[in-house]
């Protein structure tokens, strides 16, 4: 057996890593093209404010942010829903929120190992976190399944899935609480400050290969977990930041495909 | 094809609406017949979007009433018996990834109704109304990779699979070159007529369309004139 599996850490990142590679993209393609990419930033700041209060309360992070996420979500999707404040505007208000809290509890000094948190501390994944994580990575799961049509149908023409009877407020609330809650989870693997890439980058780059909506999620997922998992070995051996790496790996293939785009315009 | 007057999809009575205080409906009253084929239009800002709007549901109603067959708007559920081709150039990401085939689909999800999948008869509805545009060898192309008509067809293809009774077209058109518009509203004609489809288009360009629609609604913040065109059409 190669050393890297002699180690009980890293068989809890590479599942860890897997569990959150795997739902990133499901989120992250919706979160792509519905443009709610500073959503997904203003949900990271509201989690390190949320772990900066667990800790100084000495509370669990984990479940300490999925709750306060979850509630930020909605409070955001009623806000935008109030249209005399712009949606930006809102994100922006939550966004400096967040990191003014944060800075205040961390000021307190009990932020121990708040670079873990900013960075992402994958070895560090316990195997309770594992559950967690696999529980709430199985309801992402069968919620994007269970919603797959009105999501697809909403993300690509909200106006006439409307006029078709879908309940459009119901999905756009229940895709902003799945974009909490992902987030929340992928927080150990590459941090706050990466998150956005991880949620993101895969989805980016299946976009240039134009094809099906229900391919592009599969190569997004191909990309994930292949830059994941790649990058979780790979900084092992390079002793090397595993959040960083994972995400320089996204980029690098990101790169890899753009080229892609040209060929299949060139076709049509 | 008789138009049967007695029998409205819509009664539109006494519809007025204001954005913040600037009014921009003011007491309409239309009522679309069973088998119409009507154009309403009027300059920009004349309120031509805003009454499509309101009647789809997607703006709250502030004053009078719309009723869709029979029912008042707020009560009114059977949302598959109505469809909509949104303005394209403003309602379509062009960097979307989804097939021409998943857009068509798209148009049986609001029957098909929540938790379920589209079945086998769901796809060949899709692929039938995808023939009756004459795009079904397109059915796997990337939608974005269609020309403006192309994609115009593919959008009325997912209205159409969802067998609704009246069809709402918002500037259709817009966009498009003048063959292709002129094919256009012959195939609305040609729906219109063969399917008994009730077909509403909201448009400026009134003088292209008049030889092929029965009626006119000129909209000017309230109806200032509503009548047949003067130009008779071919079967009516």
């Amino acid at each position: 057996m190669p050393e890297i599996f002699t180690y009980g850490f890293m068989s809890r990142a590479l599942i860890a890593g897997s569990i959150v590679a795997i739902i990133a993209p499901l989120i992250g393609i919706f979160l792509v093209l519905r443009r709610y990419s500073l959503i997904a930033d203003t949900f990271s700041h509201i989690s390190l404010a949320s772990i900066a209060a667990a800790l100084f309360f000495g509370w669990n992070p984990v479940l300490t942010t999925l709750i306060l996420g979850a509630g930020a979500s909605l409070g955001i999707e009623k806000l935008n829903r109030v249209r005399k404040i712009y949606s930006e505007a809102v994100l922006a208000i939550f966004l400096s929120g967040a990191l003014a809290i944060a800075s205040i509890f961390i000021g307190f000094g009990k932020g121990g190992n708040i670079t873990n948190w900013l960075f992402g501390s994958i070895l560090t994944v316990s195997m309770s976190d594992i559950w967690t994580m696999l529980i709430i990575g199985v309801i992402v799961v069968a919620v994007v399944k269970l919603f797959y049509k009105e999501l697809l149908f909403i993300s690509f023409d909200e106006n006439s899935a409307q006029v078709s009877g879908l309940p459009v407020k119901f999905i756009n609330r229940l895709l902003i609480l799945l974009i909490a809650l992902v987030i929340s989870l992928a927080i150990p693997i590459v941090g706050i400050l990466l998150i956005s890439a991880l949620i993101t980058l895969p989805v980016i780059t299946a976009l240039q290969f134009r094809v099906s909506f229900i391919k592009t999620i599969v190569i997004a997922e191909i990309v994930s977990v292949f830059s994941v998992l790649s990058g979780i070995i790979t900084s092992f051996y390079l002793d090397s930041s595993t959040g960083g790496t994972i995400v320089l790996i996204m980029i690098a293939i990101f790169l890899v495909s753009l080229p892609i785009k040209n060929l299949t315009k060139k076709r049509i | 094809m008789i138009v049967d007057h007695k029998h409205n999809i819509i009664e539109i009575t006494d519809l007025s609406f204001s954005y913040d205080k600037a009014p921009i409906l003011k007491n309409v009253n239309l009522n679309i017949h069973v088998g119409d084929y009507l154009v309403i239009t009027g300059e920009n800002g004349s309120g031509k979007s805003t009454l499509l709007k309101l009647i789809l549901g997607l703006l709250p109603i502030q004053k009078g009433q719309i009723k869709l067959f029979g029912t008042p708007l707020a009560e009114f559920k059977d949302w598959s018996r109505i469809a909509y081709v949104p303005q394209k150039v403003t309602n379509f990401d062009h960097n979307f990834p989804v097939t021409v085939e998943e857009v068509v689909l798209m148009g049986r999800y609001g029957r098909i109704g929540l938790f379920k999948n589209p079945t086998e008869s769901d796809r060949i509805k899709a692929a039938e109304a995808l023939n009756q545009v004459q795009m079904g060898q397109f059915a796997k192309q990337q939608i974005s990779a269609l020309s403006g008509g192309q994609q115009q067809r593919v959008f009325i293809a997912r209205a159409l699979a969802s067998d609704p009774e009246i069809v709402f077209l918002d500037e259709p058109t817009t966009g498009i070159d003048k063959k292709s518009r002129r094919e256009f509203y012959d195939f609305l004609q040609k729906m219109n007529q063969d399917l008994n489809l009730t077909v509403v288009l909201v448009s400026h360009e009134v003088n292209q369309i008049a030889a092929n629609v029965m009626h006119v609604a000129c909209l000017d913040q309230t109806i200032v004139y509503h009548q047949q065109p003067e130009k008779d059409h071919g079967g009516h």
